[in-house]
């Protein structure tokens, strides 16, 4: 017998002992999941302790499959993406042990939603050169700027956070990073209004918000480097999931063209054919990546990923509509509304086309990916960089 | 669809490709292939040769029982990849893998002896463009005799045996055929490292290795084998061009720049980089599929080679587009590359065929 096939028969009898426990129809939802947290089945690559068993990434599947069997409540991911997806990798590497208590559970059981406070106004793609700043007054970080385009901040608890501490030093050096409490009266959400007719993601204005140092994540200048352990993993949450074939965009697509044969035309078969192999294909090459990493940390392959990812949404989501026809010339609903969560599947063809374009740009842009994956994966040569080692303050902005 | 299928390599799997590898890289320069163009031979008995018995390539596929290595589909797959990588002119593909799964699929085991000891090939007589699910192209047989010609052959030519369908009234058979019994005509190929040839069996002598059912279901299992395959040789063309565009792009200088510091290349780069890793997961996926014997095989094998086929022949393009002037030259091997992806964008069934195929077998019908 193999190491693995161990390990599932252990995960099979945790699974068996915290149901049997928790009975799924008696327990209340919060209480299932805390404890489903304690037992090491919320993220069983994680360290005991903090929700996980240390074992293969893989092996979450298993644990999935036998609790959704079961009929147990799950976390709902959707509701916490940035939390689960960013937040809470970070944190596990490089925060201290106390945070890594404190923040993890309620995080995982969406007690808490997190949002991630990276780009401004004058910093996205070139997101060193972020302007928010931190200042130590003796007893607080002393926070004040504006943060723009951050999904979901109107229902956060908590934000990730990167602010200038040292405009002395080169952009890259004189940034921290901190957790942000939402709640502090120093921070104001205000939706701004997206292509889809939604506020999905808000406006942050931050002014003089105290954050004491027991909430700095990594060391005081460390930002950039904890900032990238973020977007690494960011890359991989957006479409690096573990979905079954045609579980994404294509199998609404599919779906469509299954039932509606009054939509068929060969023009659009020969589109559908091509898109359907590149997104099983694309399902396989997350998959084979997810095999690689089994439980270490992601890599600049993960941009490869999230490209595919951006690509096919938007060719998909666009093929929809013109396979619709006149229904594709029509909009569910363009009154303002701050979701509390994006199901990207489950609204119409017109959101879904709108809201795509988004996958190009959000977690970095297409553009800025490409340049990642040729100079990490592939070691072509740098952008120039005309701004290197010039302190922050010098910079011409 | 089986979830459970791993698509990295093993370490056996890296050591053949490692013994593949070193013995392709002290026998088959690119200018001994470049040679096949002009009428050369590029000593490719030779190297078939020492494939077969050195690293024992030709047994791989064959049962242990019979002779072979008993090895599986994932083995063979690597061993494309790294025969596309050096555009290997070796009846690998053909007799190894086509016309071996044709004989074991036939329950002729008994005939693979020979083929698993490299003392003889073997080729599939149909056209190199068949795909796995339409109309197997057959001679016809006249009283017993065979009559026809089967056009379009790949591996006919290095072969001493020819399986060769044939169209009766009781149905289709595969019969065995001695090549020197059959008239060979080469074609001037436009991938001269696969040349092909048109086979003439007429009056032929034959036996029959399978006939019926039987013979339907080993043609139809060498094709769709060979189409799961291919997609790793197609892989390691890709990734031959890719490594290559990338290593001249990070040398070449124009304007006073390294030119792989231009973003419009870095960014066709990038491209190319996430076409290929895509690929090696569908190939891998088709091999894994087959060798574990997978429900989901057929969907593997044309997945991997609607998509393979033309990333192989994208990243030709792209090796000689970014080469600039000497990657439209004789002398640059680039151009070996793409003859080859595009010969076998053609071969075992084209992506249009291998998206029919898939439309059907995944439930998205035309009309
Ligand atoms: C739906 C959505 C949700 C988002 N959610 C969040 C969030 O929750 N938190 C958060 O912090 N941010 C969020 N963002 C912001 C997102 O990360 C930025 O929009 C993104 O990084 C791009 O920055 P920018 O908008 O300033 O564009 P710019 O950086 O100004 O880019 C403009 C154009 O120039 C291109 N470009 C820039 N630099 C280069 C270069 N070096 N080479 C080539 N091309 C270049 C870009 O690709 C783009 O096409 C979200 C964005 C979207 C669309």
């Amino acid at each position: 017998m193999t190491g693995t096939e161990e390990m599932i028969k252990d995960l099979t009898r945790r699974v068996e002992k915290l149901l049997a426990e928790y009975d799924p129809a008696r327990t209340d939802r919060l209480e299932f999941l805390r404890a489903r947290f304690d037992a090491g089945l919320a993220w069983v690559h994680f360290p005991e302790g903090l929700g996980g068993l240390g074992l293969p990434r893989e092996l979450q599947a298993h644990v999935d499959r036998l609790l959704a069997k079961a009929g147990a409540p799950d976390n709902d991911p959707r509701r916490n993406g940035i939390g689960l997806g960013m937040a809470a990798p970070t944190i596990l590497a490089y925060g201290t042990e106390e945070q890594k208590k404190r923040f993890l559970r309620p995080l995982w059981t969406g007690e808490e939603i997190w949002c991630q406070l990276f780009s401004e106004p004058g910093a996205g793609s070139d997101l060193a050169a972020l302007a928010t700043r931190a200042e130590w007054d003796g007893e607080y970080w002393v926070v004040n700027g504006q943060k723009v385009w951050t999904s979901g901040a109107h229902k956060a608890h908590w934000g990730i956070l990167v602010a200038r501490t040292d405009p002395e030093a080169p952009k890259h050096r004189g940034m921290t990073y901190f957790l942000c409490d939402m709640r502090d009266p120093g921070v104001e959400v205000r939706p701004l209004r997206q292509i889809t007719g939604e506020a999905e993601f808000n406006e942050v204005f931050l002014t003089d918000v105290r954050i004491p140092d027991e909430h700095r994540l990594g060391e005081r200048g460390q930002g950039w480097q904890v900032a990238t352990a973020t977007l690494m993993n960011e890359r991989v949450a957006i479409g690096g999931g573990d979905i079954p074939r045609e579980g994404g965009m294509i199998g609404v697509v599919a779906d469509t063209w299954r039932r509606r044969p009054e939509l068929r035309r060969p023009d659009l078969h020969a589109r559908l054919m091509r898109l359907w192999v590149e997104a099983e294909v694309a399902r396989l090459t997350g998959k084979r990546l997810r095999q690689k990493l089994a439980a270490g940390q992601p890599g600049p392959e993960g941009s490869a990923s999230k490209l595919t990812f951006a690509r096919l949404s938007q060719q998909l989501s666009g093929l929809e509509i013109e396979l619709l026809g006149e229904e594709g010339l029509r909009y569910g609903d363009w009154t303002m509304k701050r979701p509390d969560i994006v199901v990207f599947t489950g609204k119409d063809a017109g959101y879904r086309y709108l809201r795509a374009k988004g996958n190009s740009i959000e977690g970095g842009t297409s553009e800025i990916l490409r340049n990642i994956v040729a100079e990490r994966v592939l070691g072509l040569p740098p952008e120039p960089r005309v701004d290197k080692n010039v302190p922050w303050k010098d910079l011409p902005r | 669809m089986s979830e459970d299928l791993n698509l990295l390599y093993t370490d056996v799997e890296e050591s053949v490709r490692d013994s593949v590898r070193s013995l392709l890289a002290k026998r088959c320069a690119p200018e001994k292939v470049v040679a096949l163009y002009d009428g050369g031979d590029a000593g490719q008995r030779e190297l078939w040769q020492a494939l077969a018995g050195e690293l024992g390539l030709a047994a791989l596929l064959v049962p242990e029982e019979h002779g072979g290595a008993g090895a599986s589909a994932r083995e063979a797959s690597v061993v494309l990849e790294e025969l596309g990588r050096f555009v290997a002119p070796v009846p690998f593909l053909t007799s190894a893998v086509v016309a071996t799964t044709a004989l074991v699929e036939a329950g002729a085991g008994n005939l693979l002896g020979p083929l698993a000891a490299g003392e003889q090939t073997a080729a599939l007589a149909v056209p190199l463009t068949t795909s796995p699910d339409g109309p197997i192209p057959a001679v016809t047989a006249d009283g017993g005799a065979l009559q026809g010609t089967a056009t379009s052959v790949a591996g006919a030519l290095e072969a001493d045996v020819l399986l060769v369908p044939v169209r009766t009234e009781g149905g289709l058979q595969l019969h065995r055929v001695p090549a020197e019994a059959a008239r060979i005509t080469p074609l001037t190929s436009l991938d001269m490292t696969r040349q092909i040839a048109d086979v003439d069996v007429t009056g032929a002598p034959a036996d029959a290795v399978a006939e019926g059912e039987a013979a339907e279901r080993a043609v139809r299992a060498a094709l769709e084998t060979g189409a799961a395959l291919m997609a790793s040789e197609q892989l390691g063309v890709a990734q031959w061009c890719l490594d290559t565009t990338v290593a001249y792009l990070k040398v070449r200088r124009q304007f006073g720049r390294i030119v792989g510091g231009f973003q419009a290349l870095k960014h066709r780069l990038a491209d190319l980089y996430v076409m290929v890793e895509s690929a090696r997961a569908a190939a891998r996926y088709a091999a894994a599929a087959l060798a574990a014997d997978d429900p989901d095989r057929p969907v593997a094998a044309s997945l991997a080679q609607a998509y393979c086929a033309d990333a192989a022949v994208l990243a030709a393009e792209e090796c000689i587009q970014l080469h600039g002037g000497i990657g439209m030259t004789w002398e640059h091997p680039a151009h070996l590359y793409l003859k080859r992806a595009k010969a076998d964008q053609l071969a075992f069934g084209t992506p249009g065929a291998h998206h029919a195929r898939l439309a059907d077998l995944v439930d998205l019908p035309a009309a």
